[in-house]
């Protein structure tokens, strides 16, 4: 429960945090809120040489509506997404999931940027990003979500590279996130959600690979007028999910069709 | 005439307020200078032989003041560690136990090496860097097979794997044959860890000029530690010092030495300096003793007309791989089978297992939770069987007749089981929810009731019945009451108050019994230095019981001798002086009376009586004459989500008697925490191990699933009082009760919910994964069975 050694840093500004990561090379890692960075360097299974805490950049810490976007700044903390108005405006979808994030503390520590960055199969934003063709900005470049989450705990953000922005559209038609857990502070064993959106759904899934799935043929299948049931039986299509002690890969595949199902129905 | 002014007054716990507000003092609050930090180096493997240790890198590690392994505590520990007799007296295997492994480790987490450093940072990266070498032995993880002729065995040089294998009562085949219906059930208790708040911990300081030793430990029981310690240390009790301050949970973890219990100590003689050692999170899952890991047999049989005939039970307890000092007393399971029920045959055997995973010891409730899971669950079985409302067939069976004497000669003291079941039905709306229940099956909504009756042994106890269990040292306790000349009072006590709320409850009752107000008397506790030669911990739900009548007992001993002395400065006879609410006066002259207080500054001053020797304090030792039995009802409901296996506990109901009441918001507080924990073994605590590698997979607070708040409902309360006869303020436990109904009634609600799927069963814990897997298979066999009549 004790990390190894490491340096620290605190950036004011991304040009320095970008600095900083480079003199210290492959080895080091941007804090934010720590919250899936510290439990893992506590039980050693990272040891990153230096950290570059960017907890001090203010301007990542910002909600902007932009036209029919939105545009999260990667510092901003769960709990300011969850109670912020113009989210549960423009996209309360986000704002009830961000409200479903771990517990209070986890909610006022961790960040949008640090779920997106660490791209935990079982993080919720990835889903929404994914299901709504979320971009994802960084001091380099913009990256569509589709693009950015390849593989658990794998993205193509550099060593040196800042994510900024999370970009999302405004979408305030129906929606639901339904996280299936046993304890209410627990990760998602598996999420949908579903979102109304230009006329057509938008469906994601949590947990039921090594990333973020958006399930393509329920949407279609919705598309083509098929009762929430029938079109939720598409869900588990294609699943590939691993087991673990919360559930197995068959269940996994089953919760994706029952919540999907109760998910769409439930969309207010 | 007294009047009973604190005792059944519900104040808010004195010691609160300091604990709530960070100012609680644990073990890792306390340093000494030059204290040295110990990170243990653990066997990663369930089962291996060392084949070399290398230090050559840690030795060369920033701050490694010493590293000590085996030879080295070999010389300053003598002996192996204890494992009481419990209720198992002949024990066929007790693998002999040294705390720190030699040649072979026998479960993950063993320890194998210390490093001592000057910060506790160093002594992490410093333990990394010692290279055991292991040769990987086969391990021996499935309890079921684990008695099998080719089976692995737990010591390479053992047998077998049999610990203990004990017949308290032997079959007899015929009994079964009077029944009209007998059900069968193999009925799981998963493996638990115990997971305190606070881990283990501790620290110690060796004096050479006066060859003594102080140690600051997280305990439930510092005495027996300071015995234990002395005799392997070779250091007499009279110069070994105890400490446990606060102490942030135990729920029984904390009641039988460790191997770091004596590591540390042994460490701090070695080195010459002050040794701490905290336990890690992930330390304290792998390697403090688990509770359950058990599964029983059980056969039982009944008259059609709910008559109990006979119940058969043979218990098997994962022992681990070595026997826990105080793992035989989970055999008590056997004991208790037969809960709040008369049944005319019963026969119980109880086998341990020796296995490759971290010993299993006493854990809230230790054996009782068990006994009432296993025959809370063959009652409604049977109820099913027969078609009989599951309330009818317990009050039909209940027990009535008190002293009642068990089929194992345990004799109950009293109970109205029957009165706390209608109660917690009068709550529950018990008809009312039945039909709710029939309204919402038409829907397709699965809405279960569970009820458990559940009984308890506890106040241990009566010199005859535990002296035998504890290899010698009888579970009575000891109290010290002293008098200052101002009139206030330092009560020293031999039991230990870790969230149990003592330092309120035993001056309530002292306040009562000296009538010196509750604000002038302080209790005293967990430090060997302090109050009489021994005391003897607190677990199985003693302290009140026992450790609250020794405070009486010594209490009425300080009355006595200031009645003797009241009546010499009264000019009067002793029989003719009374004593009330704290004041002495001569019959018929109430108003020219003396406080206690100024007897205690008369004792201190000259013209004492003849005899009487100065001073006004007294110290009692009490024997209580049985063990004291709570008992109560359970109700619980549950709906289960047919289609995900979630289930959702809507409601719960508990009607506990446990005597009479000191404080009714501490006992809540009790039963709150104690149903808490219950429902977390039926709805969401697992040890996992992977029975191929034998690697813990449950190791931080992610995996091992530790409910909140948030998981429960609000606990429905009420009580009955019945007193106990066994003690003088008619008193039982209530520290254990909560953890013994809860879980029999969760089940229950749940197999009463999905009977409609056919489903009889379901064990712990009742995960959605598990039931998901069970409603799917019973529909596929209703399925096919409907297939196969077309
Ligand atoms: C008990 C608990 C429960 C949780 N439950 C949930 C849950 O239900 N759902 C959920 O989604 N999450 C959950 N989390 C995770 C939580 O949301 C974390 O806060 C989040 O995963 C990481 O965000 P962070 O700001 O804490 O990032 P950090 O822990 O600081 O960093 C995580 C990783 O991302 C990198 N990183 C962080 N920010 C950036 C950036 N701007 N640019 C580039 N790289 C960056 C870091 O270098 C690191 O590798 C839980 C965490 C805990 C402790």
């Amino acid at each position: 429960m004790i990390p190894a050694a490491f340096e620290y840093a605190k950036a004011s500004s991304v040009e320095e945090a970008v600095k900083l990561l480079g003199k210290y090379g492959e080895d080091a890692k941007v804090l934010a809120g720590g919250h899936s960075l510290i439990p893992l360097m506590r039980l050693r299974l990272a040891q990153p040489k230096a950290l570059v805490d960017i907890n001090g950049i203010k301007e990542l810490d910002h909600i902007k509506e932009d036209g029919s976007k939105l545009r999260i700044g990667a510092l901003t903390r769960h709990v300011t997404l969850q109670n912020s108005n113009v989210v549960k405006d423009k996209l309360p979808l986000l704002a009830e999931v961000a409200g479903e994030v771990g517990d209070n503390q986890v909610r006022n520590m961790g960040t949008i940027g640090g779920v997106v960055a660490h791209a935990d199969a079982a993080g919720d934003y990835p889903t929404i990003a994914l299901m709504l063709d979320a971009e994802i900005v960084t001091n380099r470049r913009t990256i569509a979500a589709k693009d950015f989450f390849t593989d658990i705990f794998t993205t193509p953000l550099e060593a040196d590279e800042i994510v900024t922005e999370v970009v999302f559209p405004v979408a305030n038609g129906p929606h639901k996130y339904i996280k299936f857990r046993r304890r209410l502070f627990d990760w998602a064993i598996v999420g949908a959600a579903a979102q109304k959106m230009n006329g057509g759904w938008r469906i994601g899934l949590t947990n039921v690979g090594s990333t973020p799935v958006r399930a393509k043929a329920v949407e279609e299948a919705l598309q083509k007028g098929a009762k929430p049931e029938e079109a939720a039986q598409q869900a588990s299509e294609g699943l590939n999910p691993s087991g673990d002690l919360r559930a197995s890969p068959e269940y996994k595949k089953h919760l994706a069709r029952v919540l999907t199902k109760r998910a769409i129905e439930q969309a207010g | 005439m007294a009047i009973t002014t604190m005792i059944g007054a519900k104040i808010h716990r004195r010691e609160d307020p300091r604990l709530v507000s960070g100012e609680g003092r644990y073990i890792d609050d306390f340093t000494r200078p030059g204290t040295l930090f110990l990170s243990v180096v653990r066997s990663p493997h369930a089962h291996a032989r060392i084949k070399s240790i290398d230090i050559t890198a840690a030795t060369k590690a920033p701050g490694v003041v010493a590293i000590y392994t085996h030879k080295d505590f070999a010389k300053v520990i003598a002996g192996t560690m204890p494992a009481a007799p419990a209720f198992v007296a002949e024990k066929k295997q007790i693998p002999p136990r040294f705390p720190i492994a030699d040649k072979e480790v026998a479960y993950q987490g063993e320890p194998v090496a210390v490093v001592l450093t000057e910060t506790k940072y160093q002594s992490t990266d410093a333990a990394n860097l010692i290279e055991v070498d292991y040769e990987p032995l086969p391990a021996v993880m499935d309890l079921e097979h684990a008695l099998d002729a080719n089976a692995p065995k737990a010591h390479s040089n053992a047998p077998d794997n049999v610990g203990w294998d004990l017949t308290y009562i032997p079959e007899d085949a015929n009994v079964m044959k009077e029944a009209d219906v007998v059900v069968k059930q193999r009925i799981l208790q998963q493996r638990l860890a115990p997971t305190p708040m606070e881990p283990r911990g501790v620290l110690a300081e060796y004096s050479r000029p006066d060859a003594s030793m102080t140690i600051w430990m997280s305990s439930q029981n510092p005495h027996f530690i300071r015995l234990f310690l002395a005799g392997a240390l070779g250091i007499p009790e009279t110069r070994i010092r105890v400490i446990s301050p606060d102490v942030g949970g135990g729920f029984g973890s904390k009641i039988s030495p460790y191997s770091e219990d004596y590591l540390v100590p042994a460490a701090a003689k070695l080195s010459g300096r002050p040794v701490k050692w905290i336990e890690t999170r992930t330390e304290s899952i792998q390697t403090t003793t688990h509770g359950r890991g058990q599964y029983f047999d059980v056969e039982a049989g009944a008259k059609k007309d709910g008559t109990l005939v006979a119940l058969k039970v043979t218990q098997y307890l994962d022992i681990g791989a070595y026997v826990g000092t105080f793992g035989a007393f989970q055999a008590c399971a056997c004991l208790l089978s037969t809960g709040a029920y008369n049944w005319k045959h019963v026969s119980a055997r109880t086998v341990g297992i020796l296995t490759n995973r971290v010993p299993t010891d006493p854990y809230r409730g230790a054996g009782r939770p068990e006994a009432t899971h296993l025959c809370e669950r063959m009652i409604d079985l049977l109820a099913e069987a027969i078609q009989m409302d599951p309330a009818a067939i317990r009050r039909k069976n209940f027990i009535t007749e008190f002293p009642h004497t068990s089929h194992f000669g345990l004799v109950y003291d009293s109970g109205e089981y029957e009165k706390a079941m209608d109660k917690a039905m009068e709550i529950a709306g018990y008809e009312k929810l039945r039909r709710e229940q029939e309204e919402a099956r038409k829907k397709g909504r699965y809405l279960g009731i569970g009820i458990s009756s559940w009984i308890e042994i506890c106040g241990f106890g009566p010199s005859a019945g535990t002296a035998p269990a504890t290899g010698g040292i009888a579970l009575v306790e000891s109290a010290q009451v002293r008098v200052f000349p101002t009139g206030s009072v330092t009560v020293y006590v031999g039991t230990h108050s870790h969230g149990q709320g003592h330092d309120t409850t035993f001056p309530q009752i002292v306040a009562d019994t000296l009538g010196v107000p509750y604000d002038m008397i302080e209790l005293r506790h967990g430090d060997t230095a302090e109050g009489p030669a021994f005391g003897y911990g607190t677990y199985g739900s003693r302290s009140l019981a026992v450790g609250g009548m020794a405070v009486h007992k010594a209490s009425k001993k300080i009355v006595d001798k200031a009645r003797k002395l009241a009546a010499h400065i009264f000019e009067a006879a002793e029989e003719d002086v009374e004593f009330d609410q704290g004041h002495f006066y001569v019959k018929g002259s109430p108003d020219k009376r003396k406080a206690l207080g100024e007897i205690a500054f008369a004792s201190f001053g000259a013209g004492l009586p003849e005899g009487m020797e100065h001073g006004l304090e007294a110290v009692a030792y009490y024997d209580p004459s049985n063990f004291v039995w709570p008992f109560g009802t359970h109700i619980a409901v549950v709906e289960v989500d047919a289609e995900t296996g979630a289930v959702d506990l809507q409601r719960y109901i508990a009607v506990d008697d446990c005597g009479n009441v000191i404080n009714p918001m501490i006992v809540d507080g009790q039963i709150h925490g104690g149903i808490a924990q219950g429902i977390a073994q039926a709805l969401f605590e697992e040890v996992v191990y992977d029975d191929d590698t034998g690697q813990m997979k449950t190791g931080t607070l992610t995996d091992y699933m530790i409910p909140t708040m948030n998981e429960f409902p609000l606990f429905e309360l009420d009580r009955t009082v019945t007193p106990s006869p066994t003690n003088e303020l008619g008193v039982k436990g209530i520290g254990e009760a909560g953890t013994i109904a809860s879980s029999a009634a969760v089940i229950n609600a749940i197999c009463d919910a999905l009977s409609p799927f056919g489903i009889k069963h379901v064990d712990m814990p009742a995960s959605p994964d598990r039931l998901w897997n069970q409603i799917k298979a019973s529909r596929g066999a209703s399925h096919n069975g409907k297939e196969a009549r077309k």
